[in-house]
């Protein structure tokens, strides 16, 4: 079974990876850019079975750093 | 007076911090590595050195902060042993949860790295009785994730409880008031990304370092 983190940083917590990131569009000619935010994405290959709340424990104790930073998990079933 | 400093993989200013705590302790603090489960009895000082532990993956600080030594760590801070962590170690700290806020990536995204001033915001902790409350200090810095973020309530509760200990002078990396070193809120852990163990003998063009090492002593006691 595998599930994806996706570990974002908190609404008005600055980015500055984001800005660069934003900046960069708009060198290259992107100028419909409004806002760009960096985060990350974890892929967990996990025992089958195993519960959320193990996952949610994962994102809470390392994954992510609640100060600044919001999780979402999503599960993917796989045959 | 016995101390440790604890050592990460990628930690890489411990011997410099050694050295500053033997000059004042007259004793080479035990260097406690991050495996071990338990630090040594009776030690009045633990220090987290600066560097880069774990290659900074995940987060800065993020997996030294889970290493087995600072369950060690937490419980010492809990009964009151001073806790120093600086630069890599001040990640860790706030990483682990023993001190508040986050230290994220520059402002800038630049690595900054030279000599800063530093406001001495409060003389009277265990760390900075060695400085008089507004002195001006000059410390190196290194980082590239050394902006301060907390928030507003935190800071208002920092700066109410004068547990802002370093301030920099002007703008550096981002952080949130001019933040470069915050105290926890019993007083006996200070995390501050300068770093003060790099200035502590002329031969290294400044000894204000010295000063908090050799304040520390003083209240600690030898």
């Amino acid at each position: 079974m595998k599930a994806r983190v996706f570990v974002t940083l908190k609404p008005g917590v600055l980015d500055p990876q984001g800005k660069a990131i934003h900046h960069a569009l708009e060198g290259l000619g992107f100028s419909g850019v409004n806002e760009v935010r960096a985060g990350k994405l974890i892929e967990l290959d996990l025992a089958d079975g195993t519960p959320d709340s193990d996952i949610e424990a994962m994102c809470r104790k390392l994954l992510a750093n609640t100060v600044i930073e919001n999780f979402r998990i999503e599960r993917l079933e796989t045959a | 007076m016995k101390s440790a400093v604890i050592v990460f993989p990628g930690s890489n200013c411990d011997r410099d911090l050694a050295v500053a705590v033997e000059q004042v302790t007259g004793q080479a603090p035990a260097m406690v590595w991050h495996k071990e489960s338990a630090l040594p009895e009776g030690i009045g000082l633990i220090a987290i050195p600066g560097g880069f532990s774990y290659g900074d993956y995940l987060r800065s600080g993020a997996m030294a902060a889970r290493s087995p030594v600072m369950q060690a760590v937490g419980d010492a801070a809990a009964r009151g042993v001073p806790v120093l962590g600086i630069c890599n170690g001040f990640q860790v700290l706030t990483e682990a949860g023993l001190l508040p806020g986050a230290l994220m990536r520059n402002a800038g995204l630049n690595f900054v790295c030279r000599s800063v001033p530093l406001r001495v915001e409060n003389s009277q902790s265990l760390f900075t009785s060695g400085y008089e409350q507004g002195d001006i200090v000059h410390f190196p810095v290194a980082h590239h994730d050394g902006n301060y973020q907390a928030d507003e309530a935190t800071l208002d509760r920092l700066e109410g409880e004068g547990r802002v200990a370093f301030r920099y002078l002007g703008e550096l990396n981002g952080s949130a008031r001019n933040i470069a070193g915050i105290i926890n809120d019993t007083g006996n852990v200070l995390g501050l990304m300068p770093h003060p163990e790099r200035v502590i003998e002329p031969a290294h063009g400044g000894t204000d370092g010295g000063r908090l090492f050799e304040g520390l002593l003083e209240t600690v006691g030898a």
